[in-house]
């Protein structure tokens, strides 16, 4: 028992030192809970990187309100139950005045009744449609969801008129997630799924999925792999192992540079819809977003020392709506932040332009997502 | 025909990492009880020491060289500052030991090198090769054959050195085998190296193929004890023959019956096979040290 | 000799539990408590399999995750209530143990554990792969717990709630430990043949135990189901297995207390470490290392060890 009060105790003064006194220039503290480690930790890490970056950089100019801001960032491991306490922490110990953050839809959607609950907002960085539908008064996100990357997919194959397709995803909540939408609203564009194979984490060879997919009677005319990680990089090196000889889609959870990397000359032919980060370089100089996708490629490339993904990219667009609504709001109120979160309009991000809505708590349409392709290794904007 | 074949190659590739994984088992087995559940950390630092050498200008067998090195310091830590001051505790509490040296190798590897995935080319290109039909990348031929070299040449090691025998003898009866003059340390110590440099091996054989990062090693433990267990713990051919049957059963499974639940397939074999011969395929009829 | 022990057990885990609400400043902490009281009452029931019977289970969060799936898709599919649900999932984990038990506990050693460790990962895979029916690996709403017309809700509740369950299952398991059964497990743990030369139905009593331990598992998982109000399959997976393995040996295999501190240990342990940032899973492991090396017993047993001494010096 005493080793117990030990622990207990000692966990109660790791907590202690987080909790500062609240006077008057005492920093604005934002919370986040991210995957940094585990299996979602490819799109955890660089969350983390971008958020750690850009709260210094503010700092620097001067903070926020006239005041610092201070991150409390915790690290789920990808485990719901996990990022539950953390969240619990964050309202009850830290006192966070707001939250970016939540890598995957799992976690988010066991935070979400946290934060409803405290009145805090919270700006999840998952791509799960049912984070914010049906909308939560304080719950927002800044990716495109699964939903919109099976439709952009669906609407370049209709243009190419291909309609047999052949599904192959992980078993991960990102995989499973758009797996569902894409069955879903296949119909709508008169895509048929004749093949649905899936793989678990970890696993590395999917030739026996191709080679299953490749032998479905009548064929496939296109393959679409919805993953991220590692699991896309081997179903495109296989995919080219089998000579599928037919176009390969992959999802926005391969947008970046590693997934050419890792791939190899397999990725050549490769499409995918991303946002317009992957593609800063080639977009036209009157794109709105041109300017900001740019500077966060630079910032993040020349300190991180890896290339930038889109998923730091959320992370970026989160903080920055997050930290123009509490200026427009001049309060660390929840529900006054809330209200400026959603009054965002116009709001230019590495995603996409953001329009939010009391009904909208995402913001971005079809046009976000941009089709690309990978030639002669690189990305490549084709529409 | 040709689909089955495409089964097969896919099953043998990543059965013969599970083969070496189990190998690696084995032999810590046989020299002490323990099961070692971070026998998969060496297949990761085996990968990720090479690609992280290959990045930094040193040449490919130099980088891999390196990370055998690295695996094998790693092994011979783990028995000397993490198993051998817990010696004569029961078998569960060196298991769990093992699980926490696993954890400490993870988190130490996700500082010092990073938490993206990774590779290093191929050794012989990446063109398939057609075989009746359906094609294998030459790096599959590089798994096969590097891991049945590590085979033959630990059984050449076992039967025709002494130390080898030192170490068969030990496995049989450590009491018996200090009587008669053997260092048991030494030979505690040299299994987990080797173990090491088995595990190191097997991730530079197969990153190419699979690729590699910090988290790699978890589910390869995994994998590799059930091998390990289907072939019947303590016997070197039943790892290998367990590894390849676990690799071949998982690809069937994902092309005959359902990718969703290959694993699921894998295992109710593994008990059934469990029932029938309790332990395991090549496992010894001896009682169970306890 | 033995009820002292035994008494002094159950009074120490009612003191604390008595006197921490009092100690915590806040509902995260009340929260944490909770966690560990949950996670304990599993641990404690499989240490009645591992420290008792000296039968590894490496898939025991799969009975975990039965519980917790339970008091989700109870109420989701059936139309059941969750109290109901809750129930039903204790019957279906006991089932289930009954059923595969019986092959199964045939097997020795690490045979069993792996034999086991498919048993959870099978319980996974369908928890995670089905999402027509359980939400897949994104996870489900569970919905609140209603009883007698009183809306169940609070980090204070639910700390007693839980905690009593978990004084429940302290009690049941040291009466467990004394009754003819518990006689019949020690004796098969130190020697099946001998147990069964003494007469002991050694597979009756191994499966028993089984199950008993299945329902411990099953009842955690749906109190952190109902406490969290959502289950992902995360509950179910071969890390929670071992996590629970982990707290049993680390705590003590064989204590009662050792199960529960075990389990305070590994849930508490987490939150202090996040001080270290990205040397979180380094200490995590470390400290593990260092446990089991120092106090090989495990904490409970190997300070109980060093107090006699004490009192004789």
């Amino acid at each position: 028992m005493q080793r117990r009060q030990f622990f207990a105790g000692m966990a109660a003064a790791a907590m202690l030192a987080f909790a500062a006194p609240g006077h008057a220039q005492a920093p604005i503290r934002i919370g986040s809970v991210l995957s940094v480690t585990g299996p979602a930790s490819f799109l955890g890490d660089p969350e983390a990187r971008t958020l750690r970056l850009y709260i210094d950089r503010i700092n620097q100019a001067g903070g926020v309100l006239g005041r610092r801001l201070e991150l409390v960032l915790y690290d789920d491991g990808g485990d719901a139950n996990r990022a539950r306490t953390f969240a619990t922490r964050l309202v009850e110990d830290d006192r966070v005045i707001a939250v970016v953050g939540g890598t995957t839809t799992g976690t988010s959607m066991a935070m979400i009744p946290v934060f409803e609950e405290a009145k805090i907002p919270f700006i999840s960085l998952a791509g799960g449609i049912e984070i914010i539908e049906p909308v939560k008064p304080f719950t927002f996100k800044t990716p495109h969801t699964d939903k919109m990357a099976c439709e952009k997919i669906f609407d370049d194959l209709r243009k190419r008129g291909l309609t047999r397709v052949g599904l192959i995803s992980g078993t991960g909540g990102f995989g499973a997630s758009m797996r569902n939408q894409c069955l879903r609203v296949a119909g709508e564009f008169g895509i048929q799924i004749v093949a649905d194979e899936r793989y678990g984490p970890g696993d590395t060879d999917m030739t026996p999925q191709l080679t299953r997919m490749r032998n479905v009677p009548g064929g496939v005319q296109a393959v679409i792999n919805a993953d991220f990680g590692q699991g896309p990089a081997i179903v495109t090196r296989n995919f080219a192992q089998l000579n599928m000889g037919v176009p390969l889609y992959q999802s926005h959870g391969v947008a970046s540079r590693s997934f050419i990397e890792l791939a190899g000359a397999a990725a050549e032919g490769v499409r995918l819809p991303a946002a317009a980060l992957l593609v800063a370089e080639q977009l036209p100089d009157n794109d709105p977003q041109k300017r900001v996708v740019m500077a966060y490629k630079q910032l993040y490339e020349s300190t991180q020392n890896q290339p930038v993904s889109t998923f730091g990219g959320h992370a970026y667009d989160g903080l920055m709506i997050l930290v123009e609504a509490i200026k427009r709001a001049n309060s660390t109120d929840g529900t006054r932040i809330r209200d400026a979160i959603r009054a965002t309009r116009g709001f230019v991000g590495t995603g996409g332009v953001v329009n939010m809505s009391a009904t909208d708590h995402m913001g971005l349409d079809l046009s976000a997502f941009r089709m690309i392709e990978i030639r002669n290794g690189t990305w490549k904007l084709i529409d | 025909m040709d689909q089955l074949l495409q089964f097969v190659f896919s099953g043998l590739t990543v059965g013969a990492v599970y083969a070496l994984v189990a190998l690696g088992f084995t032999l810590i087995y046989n020299a002490s009880d323990v099961i070692n559940f971070a026998q998969g950390e060496f297949v990761m630092l085996g990968g990720m020491v090479t690609v992280f050498a290959y990045a930094a200008g040193v040449p490919l067998p130099l980088a891999a060289l390196l990370a055998v090195a690295v695996a094998v310091a790693t092994g011979l830590a783990l028995h000397r500052f993490a198993i051998e001051p817990a010696r004569g505790a029961n078998a569960v509490t060196l298991i769990i030991i093992t699980i926490g040296a696993s954890i400490l190798i993870r988190g130490i590897a996700q500082i010092v090198f990073d938490k993206q995935f990774h590779r290093f080319p191929s050794f012989s290109g990446e063109d398939p090769i057609a075989v009746l039909g359906a094609s294998i990348l030459p790096q599959s031929l590089w798994v096969l054959g590097g891991a049945a070299i590590i085979v033959a040449l630990l059984w050449l090691f076992m039967e025709k050195t002494l130390l080898g025998k030192a170490v068969r003898a030990t496995a049989a009866n450590r009491l018996a085998a200090r009587l008669v003059g053997i260092d048991t340390a030494l030979v505690l110590a040299l299994a987990f190296g080797v173990s090491g440099a088995i595990g190191a091996l097997a991730g530079i054989l197969v990153t190419p193929i699979t690729l590699t990062s910090v988290t790699v090693g978890t589910l390869l433990a995994l994998k590799g004890f059930a091998a390990a267990m289907l072939g019947g713990i303590g016997n070197p051919v039943g790892a290998v023959a367990g590894g390849l049957a676990l690799g071949l059963l998982e690809a069937l499974a994902a092309g005959f019956i359902s990718s969703t639940y290959k694993d699921a397939v894998a295992f109710v074999v593994i008990i059934a096979v469990l029932f029938v011969l309790p332990q395991g395929l090549f496992g010894k009829r001896a009682v169970e040290r306890v | 000799m033995r009820l002292a022990p035994r008494h002094a057990t159950l009074l120490l885990v009612l003191a604390v539990f008595a006197a921490l609400p009092f100690l915590l400043p806040s509902s995260f902490h009340l929260r944490v408590a909770t966690l560990v009281w949950v996670q304990a009452l599993a641990a404690v029931g499989l240490n009645l399999l591992m420290g008792l019977a000296g039968q590894v289970s490496l898939g025991h969060a799969g009975f975990f995750g039965i519980g917790a799936y339970a008091v989700a898709l109870g109420p989701r599919h059936l139309g059941l209530d969750p109290l109901l649900s809750a129930l039903a999932g204790l019957v279906l984990s006991g089932l289930l143990a009954l059923v595969v038990g019986r092959p199964i506990l045939r097997l020795r050693g690490h045979y069993l554990a792996v034999a086991t460790l498919g048993l959870g990962i099978l319980v996974w895979l369908v928890l995670n792969s089905e999402v027509g029916l359980t939400g897949g690996p994104d996870g489900i709403q569970v919905p609140r717990l209603v009883l007698f017309g009183w809306r169940v809700a609070g980090a204070e509740t639910w700390y007693w709630i839980t905690g009593l369950a978990l004084l429940l299952g302290v009690w049941l398991a040291l009466n467990l430990e004394d009754s003819p059964l518990g006689r019949a497990l020690r004796a098969l743990h130190d020697s099946e043949v001998a147990a069964r030369v003494a007469g002991i139905d050694v597979a009756r009593a191994k499966l028993v135990v089984f199950v008993i331990a299945a329902i411990y598992a099953a009842l955690a998982g749906s109190l952190l189901a109902l406490f969290n109000r959502f289950v992902t399959p995360q509950v179910a997976d071969f890390l929670h297995s071992i996590e629970l393995v982990t707290m049993v040996v680390i705590g003590g295999m064989g204590s009662t207390l050792g199960a529960i501190v075990g389990a305070a240990i590994l849930t508490v342990l987490p939150q202090a470490l996040t001080v270290f940032h990205d040397y979180e899973h380094a200490v995590l492991g470390l400290m593990i290392i260092l446990f089991m090396i120092f106090l090989r017993q495990g904490i409970v047993p190997g300070l109980v060890a060093l107090l006699p001494r004490r009192a004789v010096a």
